[in-house]
């Protein structure tokens, strides 16, 4: 292993994106509009679980403490995550989720082929196999967020305050080693807007991470980890 | 789900060289949402190569009151059947 690979704060940076959003996506399950957006989105959602899985057991493995997945899924404090802001924010409505997912999966896009030839070649392993499901994931995201943004009326309105609302977090998914994907994830971003006829909130505000964990993170990490917490080891 | 969401029947494709056959339906808005909702809901264990959706009601069915006359004349035509013929013993390749 050379000093080129990715450190460990790297991640579970991405391990806790991917486990944060996919937490969320599951809160739609029984709750979607129609049973195939429920399917969609766990689809989505269990997508980004498997991603996350990968990337704790690289992580576990490389610390060489013995940490398992599950030790970094259910057993650190909110504190610990370093997932961006952007993941947890709350699935609102249809399209509150669809943009979250949009703005998500253009930076996925980015990140996991930045690492397909990379020089951290446990993550490009994944990177090959995560593309193709990321790629369909933007597939979807996308086709909705035109669908409604160039729908009716009331959908135009509730995508607009949607990208509103989660414009501010876009800066916070990129950190500082990110650089280089900013200028594909704003063309990218740019032409879905396009297409749905939204646009950038002007003079938006950026998100400042703050140095305590929110109180979204906080609740959502509660409800996750209070089985595995009340019985320790427990499996299905 | 609105009005416009219609139905559509979705056929797979399990491999290369074999048929679409006929999976189930879903409900959708267009046909490229169909389509996603057709993947996402029918191969998801591999399933399927390639994958057909078509509005059901596009599709023309035949009346179940009318199987009498549609199939039952096929019953007892066993000369339809090419077992139904003795090959000379001449034919040794057929």
């Amino acid at each position: 292993m050379g000093a080129t690979v990715l450190s460990n704060d790297e991640l579970l940076r991405h391990a806790d994106r991917a486990m944060v959003l996919a937490q969320r996506l599951t809160e739609w399950i029984a709750h979607a509009p129609d049973l195939e957006e429920d399917m969609a989105l766990a689809n989505l959602g269990l997508d980004l679980l498997g991603q996350a899985r990968s990337l704790y057991t690289l992580a576990g493995a490389r610390e060489g403490a013995g940490r398992t997945e599950d030790d970094f899924a259910y057993l650190r404090e909110a504190r610990e995550f370093r997932n961006p802001a952007l993941v947890e924010q709350p699935n609102g409505d249809f399209a509150a989720t669809i943009v979250r997912q949009f703005l998500h999966d253009a930076y996925a896009i980015e990140w996991w082929t930045a690492r397909v030839d990379g020089p951290d070649p446990d993550v490009g392993a994944l990177a090959a196999k995560v593309v193709k499901e990321t790629t369909y994931h933007l597939r979807y995201s996308r086709g909705w967020l035109v669908r409604l943004g160039d729908g009716t009326d009331e959908s135009h309105r509730r995508t607009s305050a949607a990208v509103d609302a989660l414009w501010p977090f876009v800066g916070d998914l990129f950190a500082p080693s990110d650089a280089a994907l900013r200028p594909g994830f704003d063309d990218r971003v740019a032409a879905g807007f396009a297409d749905a006829t939204v646009s950038v909130p002007a003079g938006a505000e950026a998100f400042t991470p703050a140095t305590e964990p929110s109180p979204l993170l906080v609740e959502l990490l509660a409800e996750m980890q209070s089985l595995h917490r009340a019985h320790p080891g427990v499996s299905w | 789900m609105s009005d416009n969401w219609n139905l559509w029947e979705v056929f797979v494709r399990p491999r290369r060289g074999l048929d679409h056959v006929h999976a189930g339906s879903v409900h959708a808005p267009d046909a490229e949402i169909a389509l996603q909702h057709a993947r996402d809901l029918f191969t998801r264990r591999g399933e399927g190569v390639s994958l057909w959706v078509v509005r059901s009601a596009d599709i023309v069915a035949s009346d179940p009151g009318d199987a009498g006359e549609l199939f039952d004349p096929a019953d007892g035509k066993d000369y339809r059947y090419p077992t139904h013929y003795e090959l000379p013993d001449e034919v040794a390749n057929m």
